[in-house]
């Protein structure tokens, strides 16, 4: 047995606790068993933040060894591959990469993939002329996977495209999400890694090779209807005093006596207040009734 | 605070329109609703004396009803399941109506003046086979009689008292098809002939108290026979040979069995081709269908056949009707251009008829399909007659004494597809009795109107002012209202009949039988496929009138011709009619339209071939301006694959056509097919409107819904639970939700359902879908929303940025994009099985949302989109509950108020429409099936408009008071000055 670099014994280490904790219960969960989102790149963060995975190229590191895998997971988990075809605008379809993949089998009998890999095909002097008129005109670029992986081309290919202008920054950036059941591929979200903006501007790439972003994708379980049975049933025993209405401040309660109530005393008060003032503004007023009563005999006798 | 205090009363408000339920005596103010039957397949005229008023029909689409032969009117009706098809009809003891259902295999007596059930036998059969029902007429009511049912293989006698089967008997002899069970009058020997491969003729005799095989003889004739037979006699049958050239007479008196052959060119000079049997109930005589018309031969002997009569095409005959003892009458319906000729014969007498009556037709009807002869007694005693006739547009009619006493529109019952048109505008200057009649008639009115005020009238003109204020009150006019409650609801219904019905009152304004959908040489079996809108003036080209597309196609296959017919929406005439050269598989409308306004639609062939209508230089040149953002998507449900297309110019045709197109494939999904099977589709309406992008929370923040209008959700089952709910156990069945993005097919969402089966029903609005299923595991119906939001704007949240313009709100939207999603779900039990599912569409969109549920009842429920909000939560946060979000429970609640139809039912309910009307408020509610019904409903109420039973009276006497009270005052403390001032 070769001697393994302590790095990568690591992953490896994590991967049978992984695989034995799965194997070894026996109750079958409802949850959701393979791994959801997981990075095929090895070396690529685990992080949930999708937004900047951080570019790295397939490194050219040695496969596993076969017979410590073997004397793991007991001949559970083999490798597959598939190959990636693309086509260029109306071009047919050649090949341009390969995806490498883990095909784990679970004990309910169900296939999955897992580690999933990809190595592209550097593109040669005609493809990268192809590809020069691809983003000039502006056209699709078009790729294909077969539909199961395990029996090629399965019941038919699975095609996506992007027009070849999104594709083009420092080098070509593409990120591929593969939605899978099983052994089969159901379809590939395949685009630019980031925004495309439009409208689309025609620029080269600074290198013209590929960057690739792989991701498995399963299907995710929906979470159960909430019940609330019990809950109701408990309801419906204590019916008389199950439902308190909640406690209310003292304010809450009575703000509608209690506004008039301010209202009136408040009247009342100002009233107080003018009856107060009553004595000293009563003088002035008497004085000029006084007044108009004196000078009210003086105009009759002018009118005489 | 005083903020708090507004935004309490805001939430008071809202919280207040949960329901919005109608008082008992506003039903039908603003809603309508007609019940129909569907296109009448048999009937029959109870004999009774109670029952001599009524006709009992049974329909295509699978009703049962009893119409009143005076007005048309339902006594009462009954909708057999969508499976339940019924094969034969008829009447026992007087007064059961009989109908046999499902293939032969369902048994059921109606109590006839009510038409409750009475009883009900399954009858087991082993091979399928043609059903056959035989009732003995009965002479004498005391007398049990057997009902005679022939289904799959099996010959039952069942009691017609409580349908209990006496007995049965089984014909297990291979290959043999029995054609006719019969049992003469008065005899106590049943008959059941029938063939055995294609040249053996076989003929049982059991008896009818055990159902014993008594004799049985066979013989063969070797040039075989093609299957069709019509019983002539109690001891003759003519039957087709397999050739369909020659007539074959059978006696089979006594056991002995006597061919007799005779071409039918030696009957019929001019004849060609095939001939068919008419299976209609003669003695003595028979009707041969020939490509020239219909030929009467009567049967003298085995070897002696004369023809009576011939009608030329289009023509129609009736049963043979019994009338007082011996005479036996039928009817013959003839087509003469704008009229029909119904001509009555009786057996005795074939060389003349005893009633000719000529009967004005509206040629928008087509020709006469079916007809049923009844007899009464005139005043005078002699035997008068009348006529039940289907014509070609499934209508109804009733012909006595040279009339149509009424009339049905019973092609309402199969809409297959609606869309709406404006009402023209009321114009400045023109009066609305222009658009309405013409100007003599508006005059009579006038006179009519004067006369009624100054009580000249009499009943019969008061009865016409009645119906007049009716029909130009408010809601019938016939032009556009401020509103927008008045439309044209334009149905095209499975005949290829087009159909134009006022919102006001359900009436229908116009009615058009497609000609290019009309039966001919070069189109065989037209149907209809759908309707779209043509034309829509309103900015440019006002002075024309709107009109709509008919889409059909010549046969029942996909590669069949197209066919193309527009049609003007205000008048109901055809403008233009195309016979395409190629087929019709999709249509699109694009959302593009020319300089008169007419919409760019794309038809996509079977050859994967896009081609653009209407042909004229100026739609190309807009439309090759758009051509490379254009995508469209099909849907192969049998394979189960999702294939995503780009349009490039250029056809692979032989001539040059600069209005074809090529498509590429872009993107394919492809479904495993032995895990999943495509079960629904859904898309959002193309006229959506979206008033808000982003959803504030109650924390301040803000998510960004993803609106798109490329969003495609399909739903997938397990390929073994594609059955009947229960016909797997949980562990087998799932349901997988896909939300996908149609112009690059990236699956967006994804999430399955374990224990999940259909039937699904889905709706998919703005940015949220909800689709309803069967949860095996629960055992009860499920709803589940999923709410999409995108983050890749989510950063936009900043004032400052916005302010500055640091935000990526106004950049285009991009498709190719890597989206950024985040995907909120719930799921909710709910008790109804659906039939039909939509959503409340506002013409800006602000109106908060509902759907309206199409329930088993055949009723339409709203339910609030708020309580199918994935973010309910079951306590809520004081700041949640001001936001609207209603505490979680584990089902949706069904309120009684909130019934859109209130106690009426839409039988056979098979689709919702919703149109927006002006008023943002209201949505106008359209559902079809067998029943129409219209109505207008405000989800969160009328808040823009007054109610209608708003007191504008006690508003002006307010107004006129406080002013009055105005001056008073005023003058009162003028007075009161000058007063002041003299003292």
């Amino acid at each position: 047995m070769r001697s393994l670099r302590p790095t990568s014994l690591l992953p490896f280490l994590l991967l049978l606790l992984l695989l034995f904790f799965s194997f070894s219960s026996a109750f079958q969960s409802d949850e959701l068993l393979q791994d959801d989102e997981e990075f095929g790149l090895e070396g690529a963060p685990r992080s949930p933040d999708l937004d900047h995975p951080s570019p790295t190229r397939p490194p050219p590191r040695r496969r596993p060894n076969p017979d410590f895998s073997s004397s793991v997971s007991s001949s559970d988990s083999k490798s597959v591959q598939f190959v990636l075809e693309h086509a260029f605008g109306d071009s047919d379809f050649s090949p341009a990469g390969t995806f490498t993949a883990r095909l784990k089998s679970w004990s309910h009998g169900r296939q999955t993939l897992t580690k999933l890999r990809f190595s592209r095909n550097a593109l040669t002097e005609a493809e990268k002329a192809v590809f020069e008129r691809l983003l000039k005109d502006d056209d699709f670029y078009r790729i294909r996977v077969p539909s199961n992986v395990l029996s090629p081309p399965g019941k038919d290919y699975v095609l996506s495209s992007v027009r070849a202008r999104c594709i083009p920054r420092e080098t070509l950036d593409e990120h591929f999400v593969i939605h899978m059941y099983g052994v089969n591929i159901l379809a590939v979200n395949y685009g630019s890694a980031g925004a495309c903006q439009y409208p689309r501007l025609l620029n080269y790439p600074a290198k013209w090779s590929f960057n690739s972003y792989t991701l498995l994708k399963n299907s995710e379980e929906a979470p159960r209807t909430p019940t609330f049975a019990e809950e109701l049933l408990a309801g419906e025993s204590g019916l008389g005093e199950g439902v308190k209405p909640p406690e209310k401040s003292f304010w809450a309660k009575y703000w509608m006596y209690l506004i008039p109530l301010g209202l009136i005393v408040m009247n009342a008060i100002t009233q107080a207040m003018n009856m107060a003032e009553e004595p000293t503004a009563g003088q002035p007023a008497s004085q000029g009734q006084q007044a108009v009563a004196q000078r009210a005999p003086n105009a009759a006798v002018r009118r005489r | 605070m005083a903020v708090r205090v507004c935004l309490g009363f805001l939430i008071l408000l809202l919280h207040s329109n949960f329901s919005t339920a109608l008082y008992e005596d506003q039903v039908g103010l603003a809603d309508w609703h007609q019940k129909y039957i569907g296109k009448v397949k048999q009937a029959v005229f109870p004999t009774q004396r109670t029952g001599k008023k009524r006709v009992v029909v049974s329909t295509e689409e699978n009703v049962i009803a009893s119409l009143d032969l005076r007005t048309g009117d339902i006594f009462w009706r009954h909708v057999l399941g969508k499976d339940d098809h019924v094969d034969q009809i008829d009447i026992a003891l007087g007064k059961y109506f009989i109908t046999l259902s499902s293939e032969g295999s369902i048994l059921r007596a109606w109590n006839l003046p009510d038409g409750q059930m009475m009883w009900e036998s399954a009858l087991y059969g082993s091979t399928p086979s043609k059903s056959l029902l035989f009732v003995p007429a009965n002479t004498n009511l005391g007398k049990e009689n057997r009902i005679l049912v022939f289904s799959g293989g099996w010959l039952h006698a069942v009691s017609s008292i409580d349908g209990e089967i006496i007995w049965k008997k089984e014909f297990a002899i291979d290959r043999l098809e029995i054609k006719q069970v019969f049992q003469p009058l008065e005899s106590d020997i049943i008959y059941a002939v029938g063939f055995v491969g294609s040249s053996q003729f076989s003929v049982y005799q059991l008896s009818s108290k055990s159902g014993e095989v008594l004799k049985h003889n066979t013989a063969s004739f070797p040039s075989g026979f093609c299957g069709e037979v019509s019983l002539v006699s109690s001891d003759m049958l003519v039957a087709l040979d397999a050739t369909r050239s020659a007539l074959i007479s059978i006696s089979f008196q006594s056991g002995i069995i006597n061919f007799h052959q005779t071409y039918i060119s030696d009957l019929l000079q001019d004849f060609s081709g095939m001939a068919a049997l008419l299976p209609v109930k003669f003695t003595g005589m028979f009707a041969v269908k020939t490509v020239s018309g219909i030929c009467l031969v009567r049967v003298k002997g085995v070897s002696e056949l004369e023809v009576i009569e011939k009608f030329n095409h289009p023509a129609s005959v009736s049963d043979v009707l019994t009338i007082s003892g011996e005479q036996q009458a039928f009817a013959i319906v003839q087509h003469a251009e704008t009229k029909i000729d119904f001509k009555v014969k009786l057996d005795k007498d074939l060389r003349n008829d005893v009633l000719k009556e000529t009967v004005e037709m509206d040629p928008q009807r087509g020709h006469v399909q079916k007809v049923f002869i009844n007899n009464y007694i005139r005043t005078d005693k002699s035997h008068g007659f009348r006529a039940l006739i289907v014509m070609e547009d499934h209508s109804l009619l009733l012909v006595q004494q040279g009339e149509i006493v009424w009339s049905r529109e019973d092609g309402l019952a199969s809409i297959i597809d609606s869309t709406t048109s404006e009402l023209p505008v009321e114009k400045e200057g023109v009066s609305v009795a222009k658009v309405e009649h013409n100007l003599f008639e508006w005059l009579k009115g006038h006179v009519l109107k004067l006369k009624g005020t100054l009580m000249l009238a009499s009943p019969d003109e008061i009865a016409a002012i009645q119906a007049m204020r009716l029909k130009s009150s408010e809601r019938n006019k016939m032009t556009r209202d401020h509103n927008g409650f008045r439309k044209l609801i334009i149905v095209l219904t499975r005949a290829g009949k087009l159909l134009a019905l006022h919102t006001g009152d359900g009436r229908v304004i116009w009615s058009l039988l497609l000609p290019s959908l009309h039966r001919s040489e070069a189109c065989g079996h037209p149907s209809a496929l759908n309707i779209y809108q043509w034309q829509v003036p309103h900015h440019h080209a006002m002075h024309e009138n709107p009109s709509v597309l008919v889409v059909g196609r010549c046969g029942p296959s996909h590669d069949a011709l197209g066919v193309f017919s527009v049609v003007d929406s205000y008048t109901g005439k055809e403008r233009n009619s195309l016979k395409l050269a190629h087929s019709i598989i999709q249509v699109i409308p694009l959302p593009l339209t020319d300089s008169t306004e007419k919409r760019l639609h794309l038809i996509i062939d079977a050859n994967l071939q896009a081609h653009l209508y209407p042909r004229t230089r100026d739609s190309v040149n807009i439309f090759l301006h758009e051509m490379s953002n254009i995508y469209w998507h099909s849907i192969n449900v049998g394979k189960g694959v999702i294939r995503g297309y780009s349009l490039r110019s250029g056809c692979n045709l032989d001539v040059v056509d600069e209005y074809c197109f090529n498509t590429k494939e872009l993107w394919r999904i492809v479904f495993p097919s032995e895990s999943e099977k495509i079960a629904t589709t859904a898309t959002r309406k193309m006229n959506e409107v979206v008033h808000t992008q982003a959803k504030v929370l109650a924390d301040q923040d803000v998510m960004y819904k993803y609106i798109s209008r490329n969003i495609l959700f399909v739903a997938t089952v397990a390929p073994k639970a594609a059955g009947e709910i229960g016909s797997v156990t949980p562990e087998e069945a799932w349901l997988v939700a896909y939300l996908i993005d149609t112009v690059t097919g990236r699956i967006l969402h994804r999430v399955t359902h374990q224990g999940a089966q259909g039937p699904i029903r889905a709706v998919v609005s703005e940015n949220w879908v909800v689709y309803h299923y069967f949860n095996l595991r629960a055992h009860r119906y499920e709803m589940s929303v999923i709410e999409i939001y995108d983050q890749s704007r989510a950063d936009n949240k900043d004032v400052r940025k916005l302010v500055l313009g640091k935000h990526n709100l106004t950049s285009p939207v991009s498709s190719y994009s890597r989206p950024e999603v985040m995907v909120k779900s719930q799921s909710y039990f709910f008790t109804h099985s659906v039939k039909a599912m939509a959503v409340t569409a506002t013409a800006k969109g602000i109106t908060s949302l509902q759907l309206l549920i199409g329930t088993i009842g055949d009723q339409v429920l709203a339910l609030d989109k708020r309580f199918l909000d994935p973010r309910r939560t079951a306590t809520p946060t004081q700041a949640e509950k001001e936001e609207g979000i209603i505490p979680l429970t584990d089902s949706l609640p069904i309120i009684p108020q909130a019934y859109v139809t209130h106690a009426l039912q839409v039988e056979g309910l098979r689709g919702i429409i919703t149109i927006p009307a002006k008023l943002e408020s209201t949505t106008l509610v359209f559902s079809y099936g067998v029943d129409i019904f219209f109505t207008r409903i405000a989800p969160s109420r009328t808040y823009d408009s007054l109610t209608e039973d708003f007191s504008y009276a006690l508003l002006l006497i307010t107004i006129v008071a406080l002013v009055a009270a105005i001056f008073v005052t005023w003058i009162l403390s003028e007075k009161k000055e000058l007063r002041e001032k003299w003292r």
